[in-house]
C-alpha cells in the first residue's frame, strides 16, 4: 500500500485491453503448423468413412448392391438409407424447418448427394469400397433454373412433401415452391411507385457461390458403449446447437453427448449446417463400436456442403425528379436447391434480406421472397455476412446506381441526398428494423476525399475521350458502395434457430494468483477470439490480456451459446464477456471494501484496482483481491471469484462503411486491373485495430473473388462445372490488390462496450464496390446492369454488346 | 480422390524404363512431374496398374547448348528451365514462356518432357516447341526416332508417340531475331484462355523468318502456317500484321468452356497474337 502506483496510462497499456493492436495469441500455433484440426484427431482403432455420391442431379435410385463393396479388404460396413430407416435417421431436420435425406431414399436430387456411406480401415480402403458399390439409377428430368420450377410439366422434385400445402414458413403454391415471405407495405409501396416522377427497374442477380473454407467439413465420432457417452469432434460453427439437435434426432440424452469444435480452418458459414457426414460418422461409430472419421475432399465440399447466395432480385426504386428516393420494391426468387437448409433464424426464411433499404432513408418499401426447390445442393448460408445481408446490400447498391443513371445524377451525390442523417438514429426502417447508430455522411465524405473523387471523375472523362479518339482500349471504372450491415443475431424475442434463442454466454473464473480463464458459447474459426475477448475482459476486470485464457468449443465445459457466424460473436458473446466481467468487478469491489475497511461506495475503479475515494494511496489491486477471495473468510461474501453471463441483446447492431474501388477495364480482353481499393469501416468501438484490418483485408479478398469470378456453376443437366479450385476462383496474393483502410467510430448505444462486429462488413460492402466499378466503366456507353461474376468473358461480352468491338 | 492400387517402379535407365513399358504394356504409364497424371488417377478416371517414375534416370536430365543446337532432357523441370542463365541468354523465349506456366510450386515438379508428351492442348510447352520448330527424340524397344513438334500432335491426348516409347529429349536450333510468348489466363495457376508464341527475324525491313503457334485454341497446338507465309518476305506494316492475325484466328478452333464462349476466345486469340507479334517485332 505504500509503493508508488505506476501512472494510469502505463497500467492501461500493460493490460492490452480495448484498442490495443495486440498480436494474435493463436498465430504461434497456426503459423507453425501446430493447430489441432478435426483431421488431426487420431484415436486408437479409428475407422474412416466416406460417401458414394450421386453422379446425377435428379434420378431414381433403383437399387444399391453393397455385396462387392463389403468384400473389399478393409471395408467394415456399407450404410444405406435402408439401414438408417429403422433408426429414423435416413432423413434429418434442416435448420430451416425442412427435412433432408441423410442418404438417398429412393431418389437423388442433386449431383454429389450422399447415397451410401462406406466404413473402412482407412480412407484408401474406403475409396476402394466406394468404387465397388453398385448403384442403379434411372435419370429424371432436371430443374436448374428456378424460374422453370413452377412451369407446367415441371418434374416434382420433393415427392416426400409433394402434397403438403403448408411448409415451415406458410402456404406452398406448388410442389417445387418452398415459401413466400413478405416484409413491408405492399399497397403503399406500389402506389408510391405508380405515382413517382422517376422509377428505375432492374433484375439484379447475385450468383450462386460457395464459402470454400481452407479446411473442408469433417467429423470424428466416438461412441463409448461402456459409459454410453458419445463424443463428436467436428467442424461446427455452433457446437452447442449441434449437441441439442443431435440429442433430439438420436434420442441420446444431451448430457451423454459431448461436441467438440477443435481448431477450425475457416468457416464463412459453410460449417453452420448439419451434414449427412456428421450423422453417418455417428451411426457408423455406434454400429462398429469404433471411432469413425469423415473428412470431405475439396470437390465434395464444393459440390455438396452449403452454398451461398443464388438470389434473383427484381427491383423497382422510385424518386422525385431531384433524386429524393420515395419507394423501394423487391421481389426475390431464391434458389434453395433440393432441400431448404438455409441457416437463418427461424422467423426469417430469407434472413435479414429486409435490410435491403440499406443506408438510405426510404419511407416506403416492400419485399417478397419466393423460396424455390431446384436440383442443386442445399445450403443458402451466410457466406461471410449476416443472413442474406450481402444480397440485400448488393441489391440496394446496384439499384442506387441504376437510379442514378435514370436520373442523370452522380451516384455519390444521390447517396448523400438519401443517407439516413446522423440525428435520425435510432432510425426505424420501412421494413421494420431499428438502426442503432450511424454517421453516414461523415464516413462518405471521408472516403470521397481520400480517393479524390472529383479528380477521379475528371480522369475517367478524359479516358473516355481518349478511347473515342482510338488512343486507348482501357476504361476506368469507379465503384462506389455504402453499406449498412445488420449483425449480432440476436434478440431472443425474434431470433431463434430450431427454437433455441440466439443469446450467447461467457463464464469467467479468476484464479487465486490473479490470472483467469473465460469460456464462451462461441467458436473461433480464425477470427482471433482468444485474443480479442481477452482484451474486452482485460479492460473490464483489470487483469492483463496475457493472463487470461480463452476456451470455446467444448460443450462439456463451455457455457451454452449459439456459436459464431453472422458477425454475432462480438455483439453477443462479446457483450456477455463484458457483462460477466462487470459481475466479477462488482464482487471484487465488495472484497476490496472489506479488505480496506471502507464502505463499497467509498471505492472507485482505477484501471486494475479499487482505490479509496480521496485516498489514492489506499487501494487493492485485482490480483490482491483475487487472492483474498480464495484465502480469507469474508462475511456475507462467498469464497472464490467467478461469474457467468448469458446475454440476450436488446437489438441487432448496424455496422456500416464506405468503400470505393478504382478499376482499369480492358474492353478487348475483358481483363480488369484494380488500381485502388479504399475501405472505411465503422464497427463501433474498436477492440483490436490490427485484427480489424486483417478482417477487412480477408473479407475484401473474398468479395473480390465473388465479384470477379468465383461461381458455383451448373450445366443444364445439373452437373457442377466449377467443382475444383482450377475453376472455382480463390484469389492468390497475385490477384489480390493493395488495400487502403480507414475508420470512423460510432459506438452502438445498446452494446455494453459499444462494439458492433466487423468480420463480415468487407464482404458485404466489397462486392458492390467491385461490381459497381465494372458497371461504372461502361456506364457512359449505355450499360445499366450486367450480372456477376465479372470474369474476363463476361466483361468482354458487355463491351461486345455495347458495340465496342465494332 | 484416392487412386486405385498400383505398382510403383523407379528404373534408373531409359532401357530399364522401356523394358518395364514393354513388359506391362497398356497397364503401365510413365510419370514425370505428375501434374496431369496424378489428378486423373485420384479421380480414378484412368486405370493404371504400373507407374514408372522417370525421376532417377540421369540421362533424361540436363540442358546442353552447342553448335547452335539446344538439347533439353525430358525430365528437366520448368524451374530448371527458368534458372538456366545460359538458356535465358541464348533462347530468352523459354524463360518468358516458362514463367507463365502455373506457379512456382508447380514448376518445381513440372517437366518439359511431361508437358509436351501428354498431348494436353492446354499445356504451354507444345505450342512453344512448335514455335521453335523443335524435334522430339523418342526411344522405344526398336530404337530411337525423332518427330517434329509440328507433326507430333494428333488430337487431344493423342500423339505420334507409341505406347512403349519414352520421349527422351527435345532439341531445336537457337532462333534468331525477336521473340514473345503472350498468354491470357484467369488467374495464377490457370491454363491459357489464349496464348501465342512468336519468333520474327527482320532483315532490311523485310521479315526473313517467322514462326507462330497457339496454345489452348484447338484440340492440339496450332502452328499458324498461313500467317507465317503472310509475314515472310514482306514489310511488317499494319495491314500485313492484321492479315497474319486474321490467319491465326482462322486457324484456331477453340471450344466453349468455363473460360468463355467460342467468339470470345477467337477475339482474344486475335488480341494475344497481335500483342505477341508486336512484342517480337520490337525485339527483332
Amino acid at each position: 500500500m505504500n509503493e508508488t502506483i505506476p501512472p494510469k496510462e502505463e497500467r492501461m497499456t500493460a493490460l492490452n485491453g480495448l484498442g490495443s493492436s495486440r498480436k494474435r495469441v493463436e498465430d504461434a500455433r497456426f503459423t507453425q503448423g501446430k493447430g489441432n484440426y478435426v483431421d488431426d484427431i487420431k484415436l486408437s482403432g479409428m475407422l474412416f468413412g466416406d460417401f458414394v455420391r450421386s453422379p446425377y442431379a435428379h434420378a431414381r435410385v433403383k437399387s444399391i448392391n453393397t455385396e462387392a463393396a463389403l468384400a473389399v479388404p478393409g471395408v467394415h460396413a456399407v450404410i444405406t438409407a435402408a439401414d438408417l430407416e429403422p433408426l429414423k435417421l435416413h432423413w434429418m431436420p434442416t435448420l430451416a424447418g425442412d427435412v433432408q435425406m441423410v442418404l438417398a431414399d429412393g431418389k437423388v436430387l442433386f449431383q454429389g448427394q450422399e447415397v451410401a456411406f462406406v466404413v473402412a480401415d482407412n480412407r484408401y480402403a474406403a475409396d476402394d469400397g466406394i468404387k465397388a458399390v453398385e448403384v442403379e439409377y434411372e435419370e429424371l428430368p432436371v430443374i436448374v433454373d428456378p424460374f422453370k420450377a413452377e412451369l407446367e410439366g415441371a418434374p416434382v422434385l420433393r415427392e416426400d412433401i409433394a402434397d403438403k400445402k403448408e411448409g415451415a414458413h406458410g402456404p406452398r403454391r406448388h410442389p417445387n415452391h418452398i415459401f413466400t415471405w413478405e416484409s413491408g407495405d405492399r399497397d403503399a409501396t406500389e402506389s408510391v411507385i405508380a405515382e413517382a416522377d422517376v422509377v428505375a427497374e432492374e433484375m439484379i442477380y447475385y450468383h450462386r457461390t460457395h464459402p470454400c473454407p481452407l479446411e473442408t467439413c469433417g467429423s470424428v465420432a466416438s461412441m463409448d458403449k461402456v459409459n454410453g457417452k458419445l463424443t463428436v469432434w467436428g467442424t461446427f460453427q455452433a457446437p452447442h446447437a449441434v449437441r441439442t439437435v443431435a440429442s433430439l434426432i438420436s434420442g441420446i440424452a444431451e448430457h451423454n453427448i459431448r461436441i467438440i469444435s477443435p481448431d477450425i480452418g475457416g468457416g464463412f458459414g459453410n460449417k453452420v449446417g448439419v451434414y449427412p457426414g456428421y450423422i453417418c460418422s455417428i451411426v457408423a461409430s455406434i454400429v462398429t463400436g469404433a471411432p469413425v472419421k469423415w473428412i470431405e475432399d475439396r470437390m465434395d465440399n464444393l459440390m455438396a456442403t452449403a452454398f451461398a447466395r443464388d438470389y434473383w432480385m427484381q427491383g423497382k426504386i422510385s424518386a422525385t425528379k431531384d433524386g429524393k428516393i420515395t419507394g423501394l420494391w423487391c421481389h426475390t426468387t431464391a434458389d434453395h436447391g433440393a432441400f431448404d437448409a438455409c441457416a437463418d433464424p427461424t422467423k426469417f426464411p430469407a434472413g435479414f434480406m429486409n435490410i435491403c433499404t440499406g443506408s438510405y432513408d426510404i419511407p416506403t418499401a416492400f419485399l417478397t421472397v419466393d423460396g424455390i426447390y431446384t436440383n442443386k445442393a442445399p445450403g443458402g448460408v451466410a457466406y461471410r455476412c449476416s443472413f442474406r445481408v450481402t444480397e440485400a446490400a448488393y441489391f440496394i447498391e446496384r439499384m442506387i446506381e441504376v437510379l442514378a443513371i435514370k436520373l442523370g445524377m452522380d451516384s455519390a451525390e444521390l447517396r448523400v441526398k438519401n443517407f439516413i442523417r446522423k440525428e435520425q438514429f435510432p432510425y426505424q426502417s420501412a421494413l421494420g428494423w431499428e438502426y442503432d447508430s450511424g454517421d453516414y455522411h461523415t464516413a462518405w465524405e471521408k472516403a470521397l476525399t481520400a480517393v479524390n473523387y472529383t479528380k477521379l471523375r475528371q480522369e475517367q472523362a478524359e479516358r473516355i475521350e481518349a478511347f473515342h479518339r482510338g488512343e486507348t482500349r482501357k476504361l476506368i471504372g469507379i465503384g462506389l458502395s455504402h453499406f449498412t450491415e445488420i449483425v449480432g443475431a440476436g434478440p431472443v424475442k425474434n431470433c431463434d434457430i430450431l427454437g433455441l434463442g440466439m443469446f450467447d454466454s461467457c463464464e469467467i473464473r479468476i484464479h487465486p494468483t490473479g490470472s483467469a480463464i473465460a469460456r464462451l458459447g462461441t467458436i473461433s474459426q480464425g477470427q482471433g477470439h482468444a485474443t480479442t475477448f481477452a482484451q474486452i475482459l482485460a479492460s473490464e476486470i483489470g487483469i492483463p490480456a496475457e493472463d487470461i485464457t480463452l476456451e470455446e468449443g467444448d460443450t462439456d465445459t463451455a457455457p451454452y451459446g449459439l456459436g459464431t457466424y453472422g458477425s454475432r460473436s462480438t455483439p453477443v458473446a462479446g457483450a456477455a464477456t463484458a457483462m460477466a466481467g462487470r459481475k466479477i468487478r462488482a464482487k471484487a469491489q465488495m472484497i476490496a471494501a472489506y479488505l480496506l475497511e471502507v464502505h463499497d461506495n467509498d471505492l472507485e475503479w482505477d484501471v486494475d484496482r479499487f482505490v479509496v475515494k480521496g485516498a489514492p494511496e489506499r487501494f487493492k489491486t485485482m490480483k490482491e483481491i483475487a487472492f483474498a477471495s480464495y484465502s480469507q473468510a469474508i462475511p456475507g461474501v462467498e469464497p472464490g471469484l467467478e461469474a457467468v453471463s448469458y446475454y440476450d441483446p436488446p437489438n441487432m447492431t448496424f455496422p456500416f462503411g464506405a468503400y470505393i474501388c478504382v478499376m482499369e477495364v480492358d474492353v478487348d480482353t475483358g481483363t480488369t486491373e484494380i488500381r485502388q481499393v479504399f475501405a472505411l469501416d465503422d464497427c463501433g468501438t474498436r477492440i483490436n485495430p490490427m485484427i480489424i484490418e486483417g478482417q477487412v483485408h480477408g473479407g475484401l479478398t473474398e468479395a473480390l473473388a465473388i465479384a470477379m469470378g468465383q461461381e458455383l456453376a451448373y450445366d443444364e443437366l445439373g452437373n457442377v462445372i466449377t467443382g475444383t479450385l482450377m475453376d472455382f476462383f480463390i484469389p492468390t496474393a497475385w490477384e489480390t490488390p493493395n488495400y487502403q483502410t480507414d475508420y470512423t467510430e460510432t459506438p452502438s448505444p445498446h452494446h455494453p462496450i459499444g462494439a458492433k462486429g466487423v468480420g463480415e462488413s468487407p464482404n458485404v460492402g466489397g462486392v458492390p464496390a467491385f461490381s459497381n466499378a465494372v458497371h461504372d466503366a461502361f456506364k457512359s456507353f449505355g450499360l445499366t446492369q450486367s450480372h456477376m461474376p465479372h470474369d474476363h468473358w463476361r466483361v468482354w461480352k458487355i463491351a461486345d454488346r455495347l458495340g465496342l468491338h465494332d | 480422390m484416392i487412386p486405385d492400387n498400383f505398382e510403383y517402379h523407379k528404373p534408373n535407365s531409359i532401357t530399364g524404363a522401356i523394358s518395364l513399358l514393354s513388359e506391362w504394356g497398356d497397364d503401365a504409364r510413365v510419370i514425370a512431374g505428375g501434374h496431369s497424371l496424378i489428378p486423373v488417377m485420384k479421380q480414378r478416371l484412368t486405370d493404371i496398374s504400373h507407374l514408372i517414375d522417370l525421376k532417377d534416370i540421369e540421362e533424361l536430365k540436363g540442358i546442353s547448348i552447342s553448335n547452335g543446337i539446344v538439347k533439353i532432357g525430358a525430365m528437366t523441370t520448368q524451374h530448371e528451365l527458368i534458372q538456366s542463365e545460359e538458356l535465358a541468354k541464348t533462347v530468352p523465349l523459354i524463360r518468358e514462356a516458362s514463367l507463365q506456366i502455373a506457379d512456382p510450386q508447380v514448376r518445381y515438379l513440372g517437366t518439359l518432357g511431361g508437358n509436351v508428351a501428354n498431348g494436353d492442348p492446354a499445356n504451354d510447352m507444345p505450342g512453344l516447341m512448335q514455335t521453335l520448330n523443335a524435334s522430339y527424340e523418342l526411344k522405344g524397344p526398336d530404337g530411337t526416332r525423332n518427330v517434329d513438334a509440328r507433326e507430333f500432335y494428333e488430337a487431344a491426348y493423342f500423339t505420334a508417340r507409341e505406347d512403349e516409347e519414352i520421349l527422351s529429349s527435345i532439341s531445336f536450333a537457337v532462333p534468331n531475331g525477336g521473340y514473345a510468348y503472350e498468354k491470357q489466363k484467369r488467374k495464377i495457376g490457370d491454363y491459357a484462355t489464349a496464348a501465342a508464341g512468336v519468333l520474327i527475324e527482320v532483315e532490311n525491313n523485310i521479315c526473313k523468318t517467322a514462326s507462330i503457334a497457339l496454345t489452348n485454341l484447338s484440340d492440339t497446338p496450332v502452328f499458324c502456317q498461313n500467317a507465317v507465309k503472310i509475314l515472310i518476305g514482306n514489310k511488317l506494316d499494319e495491314p500485313t500484321i492484321q492479315e497474319a492475325v486474321t490467319a491465326c484466328v482462322d486457324a484456331s478452333e477453340p471450344v466453349a468452356d468455363v473460360r468463355g464462349p467460342v467468339e470470345f476466345k477467337k477475339y482474344v486469340a486475335g488480341i494475344i497474337v497481335r500483342k505477341a507479334i508486336t512484342n517480337a517485332l520490337a525485339r527483332a
